[in-house]
């Protein structure tokens, strides 16, 4: 198996011959070793929007209940670990709030184990814990999950290989193109210049945005520490389907 | 002022408790009056299906209008939402139940948006599903050539339905789109 001090290096040789200023993860990632066979070859093609493509879906009260942004009140206990809040706000690339949009998150356990049957990694279920939540934002793009902090937990990319500790999160803007799936993951973590899949995106700006912040005035006396992140969906809603803005 | 943007990551091997839900693939019930099953492979570059793939569909309902209402994590008693969400199984395969979208402007093509996501696919991929007979004079379809083209229309079921195989790599590679504003 690949020892973690090759692929570093893999990591660093791309790096070094990147240009800086790449938005997005290279989807050719040879240290990632799952997608070798599952990045496209070509360049994707410009096309500008249109129809079903201008318009995201709706959520709305019907679909999510406020319960599901609390992780920690799901399964009839306490679940075990450093309970965190997680708090933010979705905006479009011309930094407009994403209103009243389905925020989906999923995350490991304090112990690194997700709750899925593939899951083989021998840490400790937590029955308190499923690590499953949803939220719409407010009038103001603002999202909130109380949670547990992930732990970190093993793969097998190659020998050794250890996934930083992030939250999944899943969103949704005002176009069905800026459809988005991501993960957070908390500062100064030991694991990041370890990690491909981190580590795919190659200009550092970038990469330091799926970084959450630690705002001490979100974390409540004997309570919970805070996190601030916030999510810039892609590109603008196109102006020519820009509704009347009535707010002040 | 424009924003970078966050990055996106893989939908990664654990998502299957999260995202999934009840009747996620089911725009309207299965045999109900106009539905027809859209269906097709996740295919990787050597020609296997993708487990662990999901697909995610936005369409205009058959008068070409897309709907803007909620209801689409609890179908029952919602009206038509227009987007759904299928995980693939164990041998790479989606499917829909839906309806087949009208063309949005008169004389233009119909087709379904679809969003691809996949443990080792490190952002998500944007397609189209051209219907065969609405794929006449459509600007994208009109700039490739003519396998490129083919792989973004649908092929007819003997029922009725729709086929269409997303390959993320190898000589049948899907299409793929960027649209303004996304950058790399
Ligand atoms: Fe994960």
């Amino acid at each position: 198996m690949t020892e973690q001090r090759e692929i570093s290096a893999e990591i660093v040789a791309i790096h070094d011959a990147a240009q800086v200023g790449e938005p997005q993860p290279r989807l050719d990632f040879p240290p990632y070793r799952s997608s070798l066979l599952r990045h496209p070859t070509k360049r994707p093609r410009p096309v500008d929007p249109e129809g079903a493509e201008l318009v995201a879906p709706v959520f709305g009260h019907s679909d999510v209940d406020p319960l599901e942004a609390d992780l920690t009140i799901q399964s009839g206990g306490e679940p075990i670990g450093e309970r965190i809040l997680v708090r933010g706000r979705v905006l479009d690339g011309d930094g407009r709030p994403v209103r009243r949009q389905l925020v989906e998150i999923w995350q490991a356990n304090a112990a690194g184990r997700y709750v899925h049957q593939r899951d083989r990694h021998p840490a400790p279920v937590d029955p308190h814990f499923t690590g499953l939540g949803r939220c719409l934002t407010d009038d103001d793009g603002g999202y909130a999950f109380t949670t547990i902090k992930p732990g970190a937990y093993p793969w097998r990319n190659h020998r050794n290989a250890w996934r930083p500790a992030h939250i999944h999160f899943s969103l949704f803007g005002t176009d069905f193109t800026q459809r988005l799936i991501t993960q957070m993951y908390f500062p100064g973590d030991p694991l990041f210049p370890l990690d491909p899949i981190y580590q795919s995106i190659t200009d550092p700006a970038a990469r330091e945005r799926l970084v959450a912040g630690y705002d001490h005035d979100l974390s409540e006396p004997e309570w919970l520490l805070g996190y601030r992140w916030d999510i810039v969906l892609t590109g603008g809603h196109a102006t020519y389907l820009e509704p009347e803005d009535h707010d002040d | 002022m424009t924003e970078p943007a966050t990055p996106g990551q893989t939908i990664g091997p654990f998502f299957h408790e999260a995202l999934p839900y009840a009747q996620d693939r089911e725009l309207v019930p299965p045999g109900s009056m106009g539905s027809i099953r859209l269906h097709g492979y996740v295919y990787d570059g050597a020609g296997l299906g993708a487990p662990d793939a999901l697909v995610e569909i936005r369409q205009a309902d058959p008068a070409g209008v897309v709907p803007r209402v909620e209801g689409s994590l609890h179908r029952p008693g919602a009206a038509f939402t227009g987007w759904g969400r299928s995980s693939t199984d164990r041998t790479g395969h989606y499917w829909f139940s839906t309806v087949e979208p009208a063309p949005v402007r008169p004389g233009g093509p119909a087709f379904f948006a679809v969003t691809v996501f996949a443990r080792g696919l490190l952002n998500r991929l944007f397609t189209r599903v051209y219907l065969p007979e609405h794929a006449a004079g459509d600007p994208l379809l009109d700039r490739l050539d003519p396998a490129e083209r083919a792989g973004l229309i649908a092929r007819r079921d003997d029922d009725g339905g729709l086929r269409f195989d997303i390959h993320l790599q190898g000589d049948a590679e899907t299409v793929f789109l960027t649209f303004p504003g996304h950058g790399g």
